[in-house]
């Protein structure tokens, strides 16, 4: 366990690995995202009460659940930062969160067009809604603070506390529906219930949601080995590394 | 199949607009942020294999030259005039 962990904090180690994981990560979640979405789209049947506006849920809980799944991610390599310094937690910070934040954005914007047909309004300042957006200015704030510090260190630290602190946003989006009276439906996929779904409308739609995490970790593992490169780029095995073309 | 033709799927009850932006925005997005991906970490092995034609590596072979905190020019002024 220690020594993987270990090897899990060595740059060249993780860049090996990604590389071999990435075809898969892209190729299973690709097939699984878009046979979740094409079911989804055509062949599921139309709600009793929506119609066919439902059909957005295919992305739109997909991005969502995402968005929040990527910044609980980032917050435990934000307490991996502080507390044992690796230096790969905050490669995976700094990689995630511009994805994170368009899963945000995409998460209101498909949200805001579902919401037109179904409760007559684009906007509304309910919780739900409201602790969503803030999520997505923790992300902006994660971005920006990174950026304008240039010191590695300084800002593996800075942008850590930062996300950990917005982690407390977390379970007031999640319990938003529950606490306060809103628009919003409840959650779709509960652990503990069976879905109040049919069959033919969920397994499509949980097929959409791994299907968006597998093709996130291709591109997390893409976006890392990036920033690898960048900030090993005078050690020997990066200096091989791209002699053989990037290919590790 | 959920619809009787291709119309009645692209119509989608007169929801079509919606559903159809939505998944427009979506792959529109996602491929942008995906193709921004790529083109960094192109630019990063050219920036490298460019940096290495041109003989600036100055790390010692077989070492990690590690940046130790007050080597990078932080929030110090670059003199344009100077380079």
């Amino acid at each position: 366990m220690w020594q993987f962990f270990h090897k899990l904090g060595s740059p060249k180690w993780f860049y090996g690995i990604a590389s071999r994981l990435m075809p898969w990560l892209f190729w299973v979640g690709a097939a699984l995202f878009m046979a979740g979405v094409v079911w989804g789209l055509a062949f599921a049947p139309p709600d009793y009460l929506q119609g066919n506006s439902y059909r957005i849920i295919f992305i739109h809980v997909p991005s969502a659940f995402l968005a929040q799944s990527v910044y609980i991610m980032m917050a435990v390599s934000a307490l991996v930062t502080l507390v044992w310094r690796m230096k790969l937690a905050d490669v995976f910070v700094k990689s995630a969160a511009p994805v994170g934040a368009l899963l945000t954005f995409l998460a209101l914007f498909t949200g805001a067009v579902w919401g037109k047909p179904t409760w007559g309004t684009w906007w509304i300042w309910d919780a739900r809604l409201t602790s969503m957006l803030i999520l997505l200015f923790l992300y902006f704030g994660a971005i920006a603070l990174g950026n304008a510090i240039s010191d590695e260190k300084s800002s593996a630290r800075a942008v850590a506390v930062l996300v950990l602190v917005g982690v407390v946003n977390i379970p007031i989006i999640k319990y938003s529906v529950e606490w306060w009276n809103t628009l919003h439906q409840p959650a779709t996929f509960k652990l503990t219930e069976k879905p109040t779904m049919p069959a033919e409308m969920w397994v499509p739609l949980l097929l959409a949601v791994l299907g968006l995490y597998l093709l996130f970790g291709w591109l997390a593992f893409m976006r890392m080995q990036t920033e690898i490169l960048v900030r090993e780029g005078r050690t020997r095995w990066v200096m091989e590394l791209v002699q053989a073309g990037g290919r590790a | 199949m959920a619809f009787d033709s291709f119309d009645a799927f692209v119509m989608m009850g007169g929801h079509g607009p919606y559903v159809w932006t939505c998944y427009l925005v979506f792959f529109i997005l996602s491929f942008v942020l995906i193709l921004w991906s790529r083109k960094q970490r192109n630019a990063a092995l050219k920036g490298l294999a460019l940096r290495q034609v041109s003989g600036q590596t100055s790390g010692p072979a077989g070492k990690t030259v590690t940046n130790h905190g007050n080597t990078g020019a932080d929030f110090a002024r670059v003199d344009p005039s100077k380079h």
